[in-house]
């Protein structure tokens, strides 16, 4: 018996090309699947009916935290842990506080951003049927590829295949899992 | 309906439509190459056999950084009074040098993230580099506070970490905020950089993979993370850059103003101005633009990349320094301005004496150098010489440094007692530490030329017109 099979992939030359059928695989109701491409395709998201990226919340959240963290960090140093008056100013003030906690709201928001898209993307995951395929560097190059996964509930090797092709998709091969 | 059909017949006093011009775009990647091509020649640099001249000057550049260890070690072996700070002089090269690093990452910064919110598509060839620069400047800068404080191996009281005095850092003082504002923009910096480079170092993994460099593929493949290309991961991706680039922005305005308060929070004349935080934003972007050229004109010309780095590439980077050096020259006048306004007898004697006391050569040098030389960038024929206009950036970087020395060295030299007047001249060992850093930034950049590629390859191809889906020219 083959390998199980993680899906098709189909391979397309150009950009309007991949663009036109990623909309086709879209309009045909597929879940589970992805278009590889070399750079991010200005409009792709919306051909392959992709949601806007949950990354700007995660980024939020680091903010909050970051600003959080260096008011209570300076006022807990400061004016809690080891009272200390330099030069008459007061133990604490959330005007001598502002620098470091508006560097540290970034410091976190960059971590949560970073993280939270690697996170939300699945990184790094060094391992994956797609990177085995043989033309894989074209697609880091200048081909795009449309990968259907088998576990989508529509997948039907015959059909994929005919729609993939349909598209406009060419060499269109199984992925092995 | 009918007023509607008399005013298009009897040629309307206002007009019913009013077309925008069309502007043609401008073309930022020249002689319509392929998107192969761009792979082909930046993967080419890095495959290729190390040229000849990439020795001598990485050879070169060890040797001048070699500078900076002797200076540091002895520092080490011996204590900060080998540096010719006295009274009442007490800051001086250490925090000039560190200024003008600092200043000179500042256009990486703008050029990645301000450039990337305004949408300012030919940032792409030269974004990689300056970024690159960005990184190393703040290396370079972070050698002189940290041996500063003397026993360096306390370097780690700056921050916060519980220690045996249980005492804890000073938050109202400037300089404990320069320490945030410097490590955040370090760290921020890597990481802009590093997600830049993810889509690239799975080009280099899967084309070393192919050419059967199996060590150099697992090396890239390793930083690469298992990038695939996959568009699910380019939403993110692209969503998570955008807001680096909108946190970014803040954070490059932020680190020169708190650099500016450490010497704007004290009451010392010449330092105690209000215009301090935006004149150091536009110096440090001024210098970073100036170091900018001066790095990617030679790469230009060695690489043969003129077709990624063109023409209108230079004009823009020309018109930017132009821009930011007016606004140094203004700054200049309206010190002066301000210090005569005041009435205030200290702050007028202190910028009397900037331009005619004893430190008078390197205020002319100052002036010669940041207010002048930005003006030949007016002319369009200046802009296209290409030899020319990298000697200019050379005299931009010397003035900016200059400015530093005058802004420090000229306001702590003189103040108000004369009983408490000096003079300060550099002791060998600090004029070996910074020159030394100049090897340091070398070696740093040389090798992160050999290694890495130094255009972000899948932004170069997106803003190509075969990127375009609706089938290039201009969409929507």
């Amino acid at each position: 018996m083959a390998a199980p099979s993680y899906g098709l992939i189909a391979t397309f030359d150009t950009t309007p090309d991949l663009y036109h059928a990623a909309e086709k695989v879209r309009d045909a109701g597929y879940r589970n699947w992805d278009c590889i491409t070399p750079f991010p395709v200005h409009g792709l998201d919306q051909a392959m009916g992709l949601k806007r990226s949950i990354v700007p919340r995660i980024s939020l959240a680091g903010g909050i935290i970051g600003f959080c963290t260096g008011m209570s960090m300076i006022w807990w140093t400061g004016a809690v842990d080891y009272q200390l008056i330099v030069g008459g100013k007061p133990l604490f003030s959330p005007m001598f506080a502002f620098p470091v906690s508006y560097e540290l709201t970034i410091l976190f928001t960059a971590f949560a951003t970073i993280g939270g898209m690697f996170f939300v993307n699945g990184l790094p995951m060094h391992y994956h049927p797609v990177l085995k395929y043989e033309h894989i560097r074209r697609g880091m190059d200048d081909q795009f590829f449309i990968v259907i996964e088998t576990r989508d509930p529509r997948f039907n090797l015959a059909n994929t295949k005919a729609l993939l092709e349909k598209a406009g998709g060419k060499n269109i091969s199984e992925l092995e899992a | 309906m009918a007023h509607a059909n008399h005013a298009t017949t009897a040629a309307p006093a206002i007009l019913l439509e009013v077309k925008p011009a069309l502007l043609p775009r401008a073309i930022l990647v020249s002689n319509n190459r392929s998107f192969s091509w761009i792979t082909e020649k930046i993967c080419g640099i890095i495959e290729g056999k190390t040229p000849t001249w990439w020795w001598v000057c990485f050879v070169l550049a060890c040797f001048v950084a070699s500078f900076t260890v002797a200076g540091i070690a002895y520092l080490i072996a011996t204590g900060v009074g080998v540096w010719g700070h006295a009274n009442p002089v007490n800051w001086a090269w250490d925090i000039v040098n560190f200024v003008f690093w600092i200043g000179i990452g500042h256009a990486g910064t703008l050029i990645s993230a301000i450039l990337c919110l305004l949408r300012q598509k030919w940032r792409t060839s030269i974004n990689r580099a300056a970024e690159a620069m960005t990184i190393f400047a703040v290396v370079c800068a972070a050698i002189f506070p940290v041996f500063h404080v003397g026993r360096v191996w306390y370097a780690w009281y700056l921050f916060p970490i519980p220690n045996s005095n249980a005492i804890w850092q000073n938050f109202r003082s400037p300089l404990e905020w320069d320490v945030f504002a410097v490590s955040t923009y370090g760290t921020v910096s890597v990481l802009f950089w590093y997600v830049g480079l993810l889509p690239d170092l799975a080009v280099l993994r899967d084309r070393f993979y192919s050419s059967g460099n199996k060590l150099r593929s697992a090396l890239y493949g390793f930083f690469a993370l298992g990038w695939r290309g996959s568009n699910r991961h380019w939403s993110n991706y692209e969503m998570a850059y955008l807001i680096l680039a909108g946190i970014s922005t803040p954070l490059v305005l932020s680190v020169h103003t708190i650099v500016s308060f450490d010497f704007a929070v004290s009451l010392l004349p010449g330092w105690h101005t209000t215009i301090f935080p935006p004149y150091f934003v536009a110096g440090a972007i001024f210098s970073g633009f100036g170091m900018v050229l001066t790095l990617m004109l030679p790469l230009r010309a060695i690489y043969k990349l003129e077709d990624l780095i063109t023409q209108y590439h230079i004009d823009c980077m020309c018109k930017i320094t132009l821009a930011t050096g007016t606004i140094v020259g203004y700054a200049y006048a309206m010190e002066f301005f301000i210090a005569w306004y005041s009435a205030n007898p200290y702050e007028g004697f202190a910028f009397i004496n900037r331009a005619f006391g004893h430190y008078a050569w390197a205020y002319w040098i100052m002036i010669s150098c940041n207010v002048i030389t930005p003006q030949f960038f007016w002319f369009k024929a200046v802009r296209h010489n290409t030899s020319f206009v990298w000697i200019l950036s050379i005299f931009v970087n010397v003035g900016m440094w200059f400015e530093r020395f005058v802004i420090i060295v000229t306001s702590l030299a003189r103040d108000f007692l004369p009983s408490s007047w000096g003079y300060y001249s550099p002791s060998i060992v600090e004029i070996f530490t910074f020159f030394g850093t100049f090897g340091v930034f070398s070696v740093l950049f040389l090798l992160f030329i050999r290694f890495l590629p130094i255009m972000p390859m899948a932004e170069l191809k997106a803003v190509t017109p075969q990127a375009d889906v609706h089938g290039g020219g201009d969409h929507h």
